[in-house]
């Protein structure tokens, strides 16, 4: 269970180019935090790195638990989400077949997975091709997730974009729950967080 | 282990989902077992000569057909970076992908080989041992094929270069597969020709998974 992420003086590269250079931060439990910047200013690259996706060029991210410091492989596999800009969704499959895959695979069961069909509305669209789906459905069904297999850490790409007003709304209230068990979360937004949350504005970017 | 499981059938489910990939395979196996006897000729006894040698080359490039979906789908619509951050490693992943590859694909497609062997003039008696290669060779050919789709990741239609990267690659089961079958219709010892397919096999389950983990994560990266 992780109780806090802390970044420290972090430098990511693409490539020849470093997107960042000596960025600290933390997170603790109950808390949001809202990364800003620029396009390319390497939020994402930033989520991806914390997922353990991109070896940073200098630095440390650490994940801390209620008994210490946790093993940074046993800390992703089992306690964060990662949602990014790709549903990550079969267009061939259901919406049902892919939730439950997907809540299955990050150890959900099936009463939390009814949970997150309630939560989110997605009753009617379990039994459709995710082909048929709008941008928004794809979007809730691909969120529902991360009510489906409760993980501590949300990293979330752009989560409202595809969303209306209604539903970000929706899913500001399942933060907020989120945040009241002790979870933490860090998203990449362009758009105000539907809750309050604490921005941290990354640099440079073209 | 209960997750492995849901990986499994879900990998099942996506390869005979809409389209029916094995069909497909056996399809193409079929029709190019066809195209033999118009390429050299209807006659009984050249085709009968060649038959064996020929279902096994076509099963070499039926298996290639639906390689490139192995990793590349995932990949494309974001389901590796799920996957990745699952209960079990890259590693093990791999080769449950591989696994199921070999029963979606392998599977119907070594059931076809003896067919299409007889078709082509090999005498029935040699059915079982084509089926037998064709099985275990099918095991090679998932876990050599889905290093070369997992290598290919992120190329720009990789189809065709997973084609080019696994078809060298598979030459050692071709060989020892098509051979225990021409030792046992030649009534000599087939068993050393099967033992090296099945090492081979062996060889590639062993150490394949870890050189898919790798192309992964470097594609992930």
């Amino acid at each position: 269970m992780i109780t806090r992420l802390t970044i420290e003086n972090l430098s990511l590269s693409r490539g020849e180019r470093v997107l960042f250079d000596a960025l600290s931060f933390a997170v603790s439990a109950g808390e949001a935090v809202a990364l800003t910047g620029r396009n390319g200013a390497g939020k994402t690259s930033l989520l991806r790195a914390v997922a353990g996706f991109i070896r940073p060029a200098a630095g440390r991210i650490a994940f801390e638990g209620a008994a210490g410091e946790l093993e940074p492989e046993d800390a992703r596999a089992a306690g964060l989400h990662l949602l990014g800009h790709q549903d990550g969704l079969k267009p061939g499959r259901t919406a049902g077949e892919e939730l439950r895959f997907q809540a299955l695979w990050a150890g959900g069961d099936e009463a939390s997975i009814a949970e997150a069909v309630k939560a989110l509305q997605l009753e009617p669209l379990l039994g459709l091709e995710v082909r048929k789906l709008s941008a928004g459905q794809r979007r809730r069904t691909a969120l529902a997730r991360l009510i489906a297999a409760p993980r501590p850490l949300w990293l979330l790409d752009e989560p409202l974009a595809p969303l209306d007003a209604d539903r970000r709304a929706g899913l500001g209230l399942l933060m907020e729950r989120h945040l009241a068990d002790g979870g933490l979360i860090l998203a990449a937004v362009h758009d105000l967080l539907p809750i309050p949350a604490r921005a941290i504005e990354i640099g440079g970017g073209a | 282990m209960r997750s492995l499981g849901v990986l499994y059938r879900r990998e099942l489910g996506m390869a005979w989902g809409r389209g029916g990939g094995p069909l497909l395979a056996c399809a193409f196996f079929a029709c190019i077992a066809a195209l033999l006897p118009l390429a050299i000729g209807p006659s009984p006894e050249r085709l009968a000569a060649v038959a064996s040698g020929s279902a096994w080359l076509a099963l070499a490039l039926s298996s290639l057909l639906s390689l490139e979906r192995l990793f590349e789908r995932d990949f494309e619509d974001g389901a590796l970076d799920l996957i990745a951050l699952g209960p079990a490693s890259l590693e093990t992943v791999s080769a449950v992908k591989c696994l199921a590859q070999w029963t979606a694909n392998g599977l119907p497609l070594s059931i076809m080989a003896p067919v299409v062997a007889t078709a082509l003039g090999a005498p029935l008696s040699l059915a079982v041992i084509t089926f037998a290669t064709a099985l275990i060779g099918g095991l090679g050919f998932a876990f050599v094929g889905g290093t070369g789709a997992a290598l290919a990741l992120g190329a720009r239609r990789g189809g065709v270069l997973v084609a080019v990267v696994v078809l060298p690659l598979l030459a050692p089961p071709v060989i020892f597969g098509a051979g225990a079958i021409e030792a046992y219709a030649a009534g000599m010892g087939w068993q050393a020709g099967f033992a090296f397919l099945a090492a081979y096999c062996l060889a590639a389950m062993g150490l394949s998974p870890f050189a898919m983990a790798a192309a992964v994560r470097n594609a992930l990266s």
